[in-house]
């Protein structure tokens, strides 16, 4: 197809080089573009069209340049690129002619791309037009140079716009003021030069010259401090005239816009008093008078009034107005919100928007008419709404509003739930005075649109729910009822998945019931239903599937009744073409037919989740700190248990500790290669998988409790990152925790070869962006921690970045022996994530010396390849 | 900081903290932006584009007052022209696009949209876009798109009278066809 095309297109363009057509005129060629059918016959077109104005250009046709840039002003309003004519453009521009200047001046206002040289090239000649005899000619010139200069022409051109400033001619004026504002605007500098003439043109009556001089003076203002305080001084009064001459004039047919003469003029002015009046209060009393008529005189039933009063509420608002003409400006606004009209409307949700900075309480009043806009049928009025809805919220007012603004959920329009839910819930989040109100919103907000909330939200729910004991009984029945009727809402699937696992026997046995609360019935089985349901409908989700399946293990061991039937559950995905439930299918069924003895530890209720580190985590990981912060958390008292889940030294022989030891390093690994906010998960899965695969060795126990004490690690640590899965995960290795240490601590001191493997995945990047988050600063020394210490071995990391390479941060490791029998074959083992690189420099020796005397070091080398990435 | 957040205990509290987090953020990022315009204050402009398309999405004039490659151009007309022409007539002519407000208006098959800045006077905008139409239709009589199409360079040379490096500069339409009608006569 495209090879036709391209045939066709070189067929066509071989026609037009041909010497026989000189070329279609301008009329000629829009009939046929408009002609084309297709946009390959409209490129050919076009093709054709520039091959004759490049040979007409080449064979230098003086007397076809101006059709040809009239062509190429169309050919580049369609989106074809034309910087071969700009040249062409400067040769118009130096011909003799005010017509071919004309399309000149045009064509290189349009057609310019590349700016500097062709700019270079065309200064010249506009300095000869600036100071051309006839008027349209400079005219001509000050226009474009008012479009296009750079700030090399502002210097050598700003004498010439200055002298024409002070020309006769009034359009010559005009357009010399408008020009310096570009001037101005590209050199600051220069706007001393320009305060004393902008102000002089102030006196003149011409309207065109009045507002070129006034959005002069405002860009001047802008600019430069002094000449805010010379026009204060010296325009104040004259700006007042110039709106009092425009308001009470009568009738001026050039200018009328129905009625009202030339509102652009009056919006501009009022726009540079609002400027100076900004925080001066000698200029604000001088317009107060003004201002106050404008406001009361202006029709209102016009757009052009509109305009007018739209303006002068926000100069109002801006300057120090006295409290009289507030209320006026407030007024003023409240009709406009009654208005019938959308525009009106959204300049006054616009405008209410800024006052509510100037006066809260006279914002307040129109609260109702507001909260009626959020419910509009127009997107653009409905997103102002709603942003200031969220700015009126405070204390008193928050339970009514986030009730009328959730009720509006049933009915809102399926684009406009998305922006609806994210300011909901965090009005909830921001004015959650009461826990039994928060937890009971968010049920709703999950009811409703839980397609729309995001997983930090949840997860921050979830945080709140584990602290909430009192609650978590209501809570779990509230969920279920819901998941009842609500069930195709993601969010809530999981979070009530969630609660069902872990709070199931609440909900059974009506634990905790509230004053007022209906007591459901709800059998065991029943809750198991419910979560066969969801995992059944959420198939295709990979987390709610695996949320799904861990709360079902979990009810397996709250109801041992339903044990069976879990089982059964649970086994269906077995052959799950998902790798990761899969997994968890056939881990599980193995807990819950072969561990019974410990699975009611395994499976016990996780812990309280420690709200301070979350919402510090949270905060934390809003700023856009490293990657690694999601996966570690930073440093807060009596969650950094890193050492004693984290290292793994057994008591086996060494020929088994090698083999468990490789067993576990390549493992964590494994574990590490998904993504981050699968991390837990994953550590989980391989405890469990190992606790399988291990039934058959002797001391399979022995490695399912270090594996999961692996997991427990970053289970108490937390991740701060909003994978709302995780809790759901957390709790069971948990249990094994106080054993593990026990393991640790009964290691034998007389075992002389311990082959500690340290998963230093998680515990050094906890270290190392504790330190970097909270300090916020490029560090590049970290104090060294104390990475795991029992009573035979210890082992310090000693932390070096270096500036020029953040990425890479080298430890120093430094093992020594606690016992008094020396340690040989020492080996030590690390493993990271997939994101980071690790080097492992040889070790000093590989005897540790007994009794603490001397030790044995070794480098490592980690890279974080997503450093500094969200 | 870390500390004083460890130490509070009460929910809302706590919220707070976060939500005063985000509150700092949103403020860091105005003064980022405001740091950003005055680098470039090219950008400090009321009017940015002003656009004349037709029913079928079909740009029939295209003036920018900022440097934009083709590309940009085309992406920028592309995304706007879908956004207003799918609103109804009754809803406001106003539609928010990325960093500027595009104000537009309908006259028979023809969309007039000019984007501006996000504080610029929208109703005043919507004036201006009547006064040129009212331009227009003073110098063809009964302005229609194919006017507009055969005769882009006098629209362009009416347009160019009211507005200069994106300033409104008359408001006049005698004022503003004074030139087109000088050079149409001495042609």
């Amino acid at each position: 197809m495209d090879t036709v095309e391209k045939i066709v297109e070189d067929f066509a363009s071989d026609i037009a080089m041909s010497p026989f057509s000189s070329g279609t005129s301008l009329r000629e060629m829009i009939r046929a573009i408009r002609a084309c059918k297709t946009a390959a016959e409209e490129r050919a077109v076009v093709r054709r069209e520039c091959a004759a104005i490049r040979t007409a250009i080449s064979e230098n046709e003086p007397e076809l340049r101006h059709r040809n840039m009239a062509k190429l002003m169309f050919i580049h309003m369609l989106g074809y690129p034309t910087h071969f004519a700009q040249m062409e453009c400067l040769k118009l521009i130096a011909a003799a002619g005010y017509p071919e200047k004309r399309v000149g001046y045009l064509g290189l206002m349009l057609l310019l791309d590349e700016r500097q040289e062709v700019l270079m090239l065309v200064t010249n000649s506009l300095k000869q037009d600036l100071n051309h005899t006839n008027q349209f000619i400079v005219g001509l010139a000050l226009c474009a140079l008012g479009n296009i200069c750079s700030s090399e022409m502002a210097r050598d051109l700003s004498p010439e716009v200055e002298r024409l400033m002070r020309s006769r001619d009034v359009n010559t004026k005009k357009k010399a003021a408008l020009c310096s504002i570009r001037i101005v605007r590209k050199v600051p500098d220069l706007a001393e030069n320009f305060m004393g003439l902008a102000a002089s043109l102030l006196k003149e009556k011409h309207h065109g010259v009045l507002i070129s001089a006034i959005q002069l003076c405002t860009e001047l203002c802008k600019a430069s401090r002094d000449a805010l305080e010379y026009l204060r001084k010296n325009c104040i009064e004259g700006l007042a005239r110039i709106l009092r001459d425009v308001s009470n004039s009568s009738y001026a047919p050039e200018y009328d816009v129905s009625g009202i003469v030339d509102p652009f003029l009056h919006i501009r002015v009022l726009k540079l008093l609002r400027i100076l009046g900004q925080g001066d209060a000698d200029c604000s009393e001088y317009m107060n008078d003004i201002l106050a008529q404008v406001a009361t005189k202006t029709e209102s039933n016009k757009n052009a009034g509109n305009a007018i009063l739209y303006e002068c509420v926000q100069t109002i608002m801006g300057i120090e107005a006295t409290s009289g003409l507030r209320v006026l400006a407030i007024n003023i606004l409240g009709r406009f919100l009654s208005n019938r009209d959308n525009n009106i409307r959204y300049v006054a949700l616009n405008m209410l928007m800024r006052a509510i900075a100037v006066d809260a309480l006279a914002v307040q009043r129109h609260r109702t008419t507001i909260l009626e806009c959020v419910k509009d049928a127009d997107a653009s009025i409905r997103k102002r709404a709603l942003e200031l809805v969220y700015l009126l919220v405070n204390d008193t007012n928050v339970k009514p509003l986030t009730k009328e603004l959730i009720d509006y959920l049933n009915i809102a329009d399926p684009d406009f739930i998305g922006d609806l839910t994210v300011k909901i819930c965090s009005i909830v989040e921001k004015f959650s005075q009461e826990k039994l109100w928060y937890l009971d919103q968010m049920f709703k907000v999950l009811s409703l649109a839980g397609n729309h909330v995001k997983d930090d939200i949840c997860h921050a729910l979830i945080v709140v729910l584990s602290n909430t004991a009192e609650l978590q009984g209501y809570s779990v029945r509230s969920l279920y009822k819901a998941l009842q009727s609500y069930g195709k809402q993601a969010s809530l699937v999981r979070v009530a998945v969630w609660c069902i696992g872990e709070y199931g026997e609440m909900l059974v046995n009506n634990v905790g019931m509230l004053d007022g609360e209906e007591p459901i019935k709800v059998t065991e089985s029943n809750a198991v239903g419910a979560v066969e349901v969801a995992l059944n409908r959420y198939s295709a989700d990979v987390t709610t599937g695996a949320m799904c399946l861990v709360a079902l293990l979990k009810l397996s061991s709250r109801f041992p009744s339903t044990s069976e039937r879990v089982k059964q559950i649970v086994a269906q995905n077995k052959e799950n073409v998902v790798l990761e439930l899969q997994q968890r299918s056939i881990e599980f069924t193995s807990i819950i037919q072969r561990h019974q003895s410990i699975r009611s530890s395994l499976l016990e209720r996780m812990p309280v989740l420690d709200e301070a580190s979350y919402l510090v985590k949270r905060a934390t990981a809003t700023q856009a700190t490293i990657a690694a912060d999601k996966l570690a958390p930073t440093v807060t008292p009596g969650s950094l248990k890193l050492p004693n889940g984290v290292a793994k030294p057994t008591s086996a022989p060494l020929a088994d500790l090698l083999d468990l030891s490789s067993d576990g390093a390549p493992a964590s690994t494994i574990a590490s290669t998904t993504t981050p906010n699968d991390f837990l998960q994953d550590l989980l899965g391989i405890g469990v998988s190992s606790s399988t695969t291990g039934v058959t060795s002797t001391a399979s126990t022995d490695i399912l409790m270090d594996l999961l004490s692996i997991g427990s690690s970053p289970s108490q640590n937390g991740t701060p990152i909003t994978d709302f899965r995780h809790p759901g995960q957390e709790s069971k290795p948990v249990p094994a925790v106080p054993e593990a240490i026990d393991l640790l601590g009964s290691l034998s001191p007389a075992e002389t070869k311990p082959t500690p493997v340290v998963p230093q995945d998680m515990d050094l990047l906890d270290g190392l962006s504790s330190n970097t988050s909270i300090s916020g600063l490029e560090n590049t020394t970290h104090p060294s921690i104390t990475a795991f210490q029992s009573a035979t071995l210890k082992i310090t990391f000693d932390f070096k970045r270096k500036p020029e390479n953040p990425r890479e941060t080298t430890i120093h490791t430094t093992f020594t022996n606690l016992t008094s029998s020396t340690f040989t074959d020492f080996i030590f083992q690390a493993a990271v994530p997939k994101f980071i690189q690790l080097r492992l420099d040889p070790a000093s020796g590989n005897t540790v010396p007994a009794n603490g005397n001397g030790s044995v070091t070794q480098g490592l080398n980690v890279t974080n390849n997503q450093q500094g990435q969200l | 900081m870390a500390k004083e957040r460890r130490s509070v205990e009460s929910l809302s509290d706590l919220w707070r903290a976060g939500a005063e987090q985000a509150h700092r953020e949103v403020e860091d990022d105005g003064v980022e932006q405001q740091r950003s315009k005055q680098a470039g204050r090219d950008d400090e402009m009321t009017i940015r584009f002003v656009l004349f398309v037709n029913k079928q999405g079909q740009t029939r004039l295209a003036q920018y007052y900022e440097h934009l490659s083709l590309d940009e151009r085309r992406a920028l007309e592309g995304e706007i022209v879908r956004k207003c022409l799918a609103r109804t007539d009754q809803q406001c002519s106003f539609v928010e696009h990325r960093n500027y407000k595009v104000v537009y208006r309908r006259y028979a098959s023809l969309f007039f949209l000019v984007g501006v800045d996000n504080d610029e006077n929208e109703l005043a905008i919507l004036e201006f876009i009547h006064l040129l139409v009212e331009t227009m239709d003073r110098h063809f009589g009964n302005v229609c798109e194919l006017d507009i199409m055969f005769h882009l360079e006098k629209v362009h040379f009416m347009l160019e009278e009211m507005v200069m490096n994106g300033c409104i500069v008359e408001t006049s339409k005698q004022n503003i066809l004074a030139p087109i009608q000088l050079m149409e006569k001495t042609s």
